[in-house]
């Protein structure tokens, strides 16, 4: 009992010094929770990147104050241990936002604390719908699967399409992808003859090209999230005859991320993703993006969507200190930046009042060599799609 | 019918990629006796040195393949020297799991601060490229070349250990090392001999496999279980048993995905516990090589 009392006070002490120690030296801090380590590790990089970047740009001040990032390795989906990061920095770093969050899980486990906190949390990646109806304090700059799907299935069911296939990770976002496109496909007249729900753990996709091809779908739509499955399931879909048969793919951008490229290779060629960034956005914003992640880390060809989440994220941050000057009001900062629209690398982003989701342009995209670099070549923008799948789910 | 065609060429595909990136832990489980937990590791180091002498210094396949091969060998037969001679021995059992996990999160940092998260090829040559058609199936020509890969090292592996006299002096060193020592053996030289050519199968099996289980850091620890599935159900140390667990793995595995893909995993460790419960010691324990 004692001993607890003892460790108890000695905490307290250490917390105190601590936080004494942040105050005086007049900096806003931001906590990153985000895989640094382990399988998803890319997460963290990019998103480590697009701050860095967006730092150089824009400096290290806001106003008087300097904003620090503090960084807290997560290295798979794990809520329980999410909370427990973002509780000991808002406990014992005093950080005034929190940022990153790679998966769902994680990102749903803080809203409690930033609720009894009032605090912001801005979202770089974590794409499931529901997360910001859990907290008015949550802004995401990144993108959901219905986002990117329903421009997608309506662009499907528009090329003539009349028998379609889903084929999706079995988890939130998957399962997020498998009903946007099932809705609006329907809708505009299609049909789905079957869905697939693949484990996230497979590592060998021929059962599954062998379904998609024996269910006499024209097309087939896939997620499955950025990673080494993409690979399998990318060259499956090239080795198994499917692309023969006269099967279309189409899939949110997941599977074509930039860092994976140089790896998918020709598999992917000529591959047709929906997406909101592609390292080849024609813009200045992106080419000065480029430039600069050039310039910092030796190369750009790593920069994809988690960077520029990151770099719009922290953009997201600036502007609410900026705009309440630094006092911390989560809810205020919140309202700050509702509606704020702004010119992102990805192309014209606002965020949406209601949902405090990004609204962007959607890109679809085809695999193309170009130098003989693999790049995601825009073809076609549907601008300013909201999330369609805000307060969809309850 | 054509579908159950498929299913059984896709089965023993994946099956035959299974046995070649796990037969290695067979020879360092099964004969030397040491739970080898870094063997993925030492996988993904043959792989990763593959991809590097491809693409950076323009190696065909081929050479590719036998410089990843040798490196792996060479960078950890020290390893074996240092750390894997200490724990041999059925009594170090923990010991072992404890060096060899240890030793597998050291390499998967290392490579991810060396390499980078992201994920790294080896590029095919045109000649494995493509498909072939076996009647109305067409599978990729690399799976075939593997399968065809698999059964050569099986067949050499089953006279090696069978046929020559290393095989021999191996078997009597692992089942008696105070008695093989007293005969003469030198039982050291041949645990390092047997140490190098279970990572270098593990290394064969990375750069083969990663076509199916794609190279990056994280990859050590990834499918380890798969290895030790395929192991456990084979029957340690029997390159036959290895074999015909990765089989019929791979077939059970490949149906269930196909007939109910929902329930995932499921039927791959429903076949799992179902085996292992019938033949607690695997397919194959102690019958054969």
């Amino acid at each position: 009992m004692t001993t607890t009392l003892r460790k108890a006070l000695l905490g307290a002490v250490f917390a105190t010094a601590l936080g004494a120690g942040a105050a005086d030296a007049a900096t806003i801090k931001v906590g990153v929770i985000a895989p640094f380590s382990g399988p998803f590790a890319m997460f963290g990089q990019t998103f480590k990147e697009g701050i860095a970047v967006y730092q150089a740009v824009h400096g290290k001040t806001v106003g008087a104050d300097t904003v620090e990032f503090v960084f807290k390795d997560l290295d798979q989906a794990n809520p329980a241990q999410s909370k427990a990061l973002a509780q000991e920095l808002i406990v014992k770093e005093k950080v005034s936002f929190l940022a990153g969050f790679a998966f769902t899980p994680d990102a749903m486990a803080v809203a409690p604390l930033i609720d009894e906190a009032n605090i912001p949390a801005v979202i770089f990646n974590a794409a499931t719908s529901a997360i910001t109806e859990k907290s008015p304090r949550f802004v995401r700059s990144s993108f959901t699967l219905w986002q990117n799907t329903v421009p997608l299935a309506n662009h499907v069911a528009k090329l003539g399409v009349k028998k379609a296939i889903t084929a999706v990770s079995d988890y939130g976002p998957g399962i997020d992808g498998e009903a946007a496109f099932k809705a609006t496909f329907e809708k505009a007249g299609g049909a789905v003859v079957d869905t697939i729900r693949m484990p996230l753990k497979s590592t060998d996709f021929a059962p599954f090209m062998q379904r998609i091809k024996d269910s006499g779908a024209e097309a087939v739509y896939a997620f499955l999230p950025a990673g080494p499955t993409t690979l399998a399931f990318a060259k499956a879909f090239a080795d198994n005859g499917l692309k023969e048969k006269g099967i279309q793919f189409f899939g949110p951008g997941d599977i074509t991320q930039e860092p994976d490229l140089p790896a998918l290779g020709d598999a992917v060629l000529g591959m047709t993703t929906s997406f909101h960034y592609s390292q080849a956005h024609e813009s200045a914003a992106n080419k000065s993006f480029l430039a600069k992640y050039k310039e910092l880390f030796g190369s750009s060809d790593n920069a994809t969507f988690t960077s520029v989440g990151a770099y719009d994220g922290v953009h997201l941050i600036y502007t609410m200190l900026a705009k309440t000057g630094g006092k911390s009001d989560g809810l205020k900062a919140v309202e700050a930046v509702k509606g704020l629209s702004w010119e992102s690398p990805r192309g014209p982003v606002t965020i949406d009042p209601d949902s405090r989701h990004i609204r962007q342009t959607i890109y679809l995209r085809t695999v193309e060599r170009v130098n003989g670099k693999l790049q995601n070549t825009e073809k076609t923008s549907f601008p300013e799609q909201p999330d369609f799948g805000y307060k969809l789910g309850k | 019918m054509e579908t159950l065609f498929g299913i059984a060429v896709d089965g023993v595909a994946y099956g035959m990629i299974l046995f070649i990136i796990s037969v290695g832990l067979s020879v360092t489980l099964g004969l030397m006796r040491v739970v080898n937990l870094a063997h993925g590791a030492f996988a993904m180091v043959g792989g990763y040195v593959a991809s590097y002498a491809a693409q950076t210094f323009g190696l065909p396949y081929a050479g590719a393949l036998v410089v990843a091969v040798l490196l792996t060998v060479l960078a950890t037969l020290p390893l074996e020297t240092l750390l894997y001679r200490r724990i041999y021995g059925h009594a170090n059992e923990l010991s072992q799991v404890l060096l060899t996990i240890g030793l597998t999160f050291v390499i998967v940092a290392s490579v991810n601060y060396l390499f980078g998260p992201s994920l790294k090829r080896i590029p095919l040559p045109e000649l494995l490229q493509g498909t072939v058609a076996l009647g109305p199936k067409s599978i990729p020509t690399h799976r075939a070349f593997v399968i065809v890969a698999g059964a050569v090292t099986l067949l050499g592996l089953w006279w090696l250990l069978e046929r020559t006299d290393f095989g021999i002096r191996l078997r009597a060193a692992v089942d008696d090392p105070a008695m093989a020592a007293a005969l003469g053996i030198r039982t050291e030289r041949l645990y390092m001999a047997t140490f190098a050519l279970g990572t270098g199968l593990a290394a064969l099996g990375g750069v083969l496999g990663a076509e199916l289980l794609p190279l990056e850091p994280y990859y050590a620890i990834r499918y380890i279980v798969l290895f030790l599935a395929v192991v456990a159900v084979g029957g340690a140390g029997s390159v036959f048993g290895s074999a015909a667990a990765a089989l019929a793995l791979g077939v059970t595995d490949t149906a269930g995905k196909y007939l109910i893909p929902n329930f995932g995993e499921f039927f791959f460790y429903a076949a799992l516990i179902l085996i292992l419960f019938r033949w607690p010691q695997g397919f194959f324990k102690g019958k054969t090589a």
